[in-house]
């Protein structure tokens, strides 16, 4: 586990690059990201934040720059699936009982049918579903998929979570509890987390940093500190320092924004 | 029941049908006969008059059914008539079994390379502006000369293809909307498993493809009945129901209603590929939440 888990260095990436439509999704990424540690993506629409966790994840390809993931080459960390992925839709399939779709990604690792039943059971223990695993997904609210998609991306056991926005369907009484028992998941699984989000308040009570991005090229900014330590309750969303680290990131956002203002326009 | 509603509604539709066709004829069509005048628009006939030859009592369609198919023979209208139904249902069937995998098939290629989507989507299309008429003497003329895997083409050959070129179309057109409808998110969920492209077909397509299907197989159920037994027609193969009615006509003038037995085993056909259709689709979907794509 000394290898980080993720180490960007000037990493761009330019869609469509010579043709009139080119954009520049991002330039000049440096980024590491230590095992164990839960870093957030933050910024505006278009600046990158979605993008970068792609790279991460090689579903997209880098244009410039090095990036490492677990110490591999992307396409090699995917291959050897060193990451589970979770999206804002659950996207279970609705033809699949809840313990089937978590079995999924075993399943195509060719596990045996008793060893994805035992941990397919072992997952729904840890987002506390024990009983749901013959339900179809539709049978479940909202917040129940997601915590099945979690389940679903962490059932290889895989070291790193890609997360994007994936709470940001939720009602707000649901996002706060998902995120409080988020914590405790990758508290008691030891998972390295990226996880990008359009919320401050979520980026400040889940991160141990919150990386701050802006559009036009997309880029990051500033990176902050979080530091309210390891253990936090629904207590700590009430703190000073809770507080004082949302007015940092949002001072941070706004400086961006200014910045990022020239030659695009702000809505 | 509530199941059983429309059921319920299907019988009564035919009832009422067989009573409308029982008033017409018996009054209306012969009250016009008498009366020229009326029922002409601008001297144009709107309203047809009616005869026992045009149309037979329903009970005389019954009746023909006990009798002998042809004088002094053993076997009844209605075993005839059952006899050639049957055969006609397994020709049909081959012929959906045959388009389905056929327009499966072009589904997962076009899929798969949108090169071949493009290239062949036109001809698709094309193909079914063809008249069945025209594609059905040219099949016969294979007989005898094609022999494939040492299987010797026959009549019935024809008219299981000709079925099956009917059928493929919406079948091919439903599954490749199918295999096209999962969301992004949920391919790039597969991407990041690294599954192959069979994997993500198997896994994901396939299934998210099955609401599609139903409404395609539909078609393509009735579509392979339609183009069975109209080539069994033009092709000649006299043990189906669709020549049934055409060598029953001959006897128009003598025994009317007999033509209308081989017309109600042709309804029976039909209805019989469509239960068996909504049954797979109630068998495919018992795990899918009620409310899909109609």
């Amino acid at each position: 586990m000394s290898e980080l888990a993720v180490q960007a260095t000037g990493v761009g990436k330019v869609f469509n690059a010579g043709r009139p439509n080119q954009v520049d999704a991002l330039t000049d990424v440096d980024l590491t990201v230590a095992p164990g540690e839960f870093v957030s993506l933050i910024g505006p629409s278009g600046c990158g934040k979605s993008t970068l966790l792609r790279l991460i994840a090689d579903l997209l390809d880098t244009t410039t720059g090095e990036l490492r993931v677990n110490g591999k080459a992307p396409r090699q960390a995917r291959l050897d699936q060193d990451y589970g992925m979770a999206f804002q839709q659950a996207g279970l399939f609705e033809w699949r009982s809840v313990s089937k779709n978590i079995e999924l990604p075993l399943e195509l690792k060719g596990w045996d049918k008793a060893k994805r039943r035992a941990r397919a059971q072992e997952m729904l223990e840890l987002v506390k579903l024990p009983d749901r695993g013959d339900a179809m997904p539709w049978q479940l609210s909202g917040g129940q998929q997601q915590r099945i998609a979690i389940a679903r991306a962490l059932a290889a056991h895989p070291p790193l979570l890609l997360m994007d926005e994936p709470f940001g369907a939720l009602d707000e009484m649901t996002r706060e509890h998902m995120q409080a028992e988020l914590l405790r998941i990758c508290g008691e699984t030891g998972t390295t987390v990226v996880f990008v989000t359009h919320s401050i308040p979520e980026a400040v009570y889940l991160s141990d940093r919150v990386v701050v991005m802006s559009p036009g090229p997309g880029r990051i900014t500033h990176i902050v500190d979080v530091g309210l330590g390891r253990h936090r309750d629904d207590d700590t969303r009430e703190t000073d320092g809770f507080y004082d680290k949302i007015t940092e990131v949002r001072e941070a956002l706004r400086g961006s924004r200014v910045a990022g203002a020239r030659g695009i326009e702000d809505r | 029941m509530r199941r059983l509603r429309p059921l319920w509604f299907g019988i009564a539709a035919f009832a009422l049908l067989v009573v409308m066709w029982e008033v017409y004829r018996r009054w209306i069509g012969e009250w016009l006969d008498t009366r020229r005048e009326v029922g002409s628009v601008l001297g144009f006939k709107l309203l047809p008059r009616s005869s026992e030859l045009a149309m037979p009592a329903v009970g005389d369609m019954l009746d023909e059914f006990g009798k002998p198919e042809v004088r002094g023979s053993g076997t009844s209208v209605f075993e005839a008539v059952l006899a050639a139904t049957f055969r006609s249902f397994t020709l049909a069937l081959a012929a959906l079994a045959l388009g389905s995998l056929v327009g499966i098939g072009v589904a997962v290629l076009m899929a798969r390379f949108k090169v071949v989507q493009r290239g062949l989507m036109p001809y698709l299309v094309i193909s079914q502006t063809i008249p069945l008429i025209a594609l059905a003497p040219l099949t016969v003329t294979w007989g005898g000369e094609i022999t494939i895997f040492g299987f010797e083409w026959e009549k019935w050959t024809s008219a299981v293809v000709l079925g099956a070129f009917l059928s493929f179309f919406p079948i091919a057109v439903g599954a490749l909307r199918g295999f096209n409808s999962p969301a992004a998110s949920s391919i790039e969920l597969m991407d990041s498993y690294a599954a192959s492209w069979f994997q993500t077909w198997r896994k994901l397509r396939l299934p998210a493809a099955l609401p599609y299907l139903t409404p395609a197989m539909r078609l393509a159920g009735s579509a392979a009945v339609f183009g069975v037994v109209v080539s069994e027609i033009s092709v000649g193969l006299t043990d189906g129901v669709g020549y049934l009615i055409l060598s029953y006509l001959q006897e128009g003038t003598s025994r009317p209603a007999k033509v209308f037995t081989a017309v109600m085993g042709t309804v029976v056909l039909g209805l019989l590929m469509a239960a068996l259709v909504a049954a797979g689709d109630r068998y495919f979907s018992r795990n899918r939440p009620k409310e899909g794509i109609a």
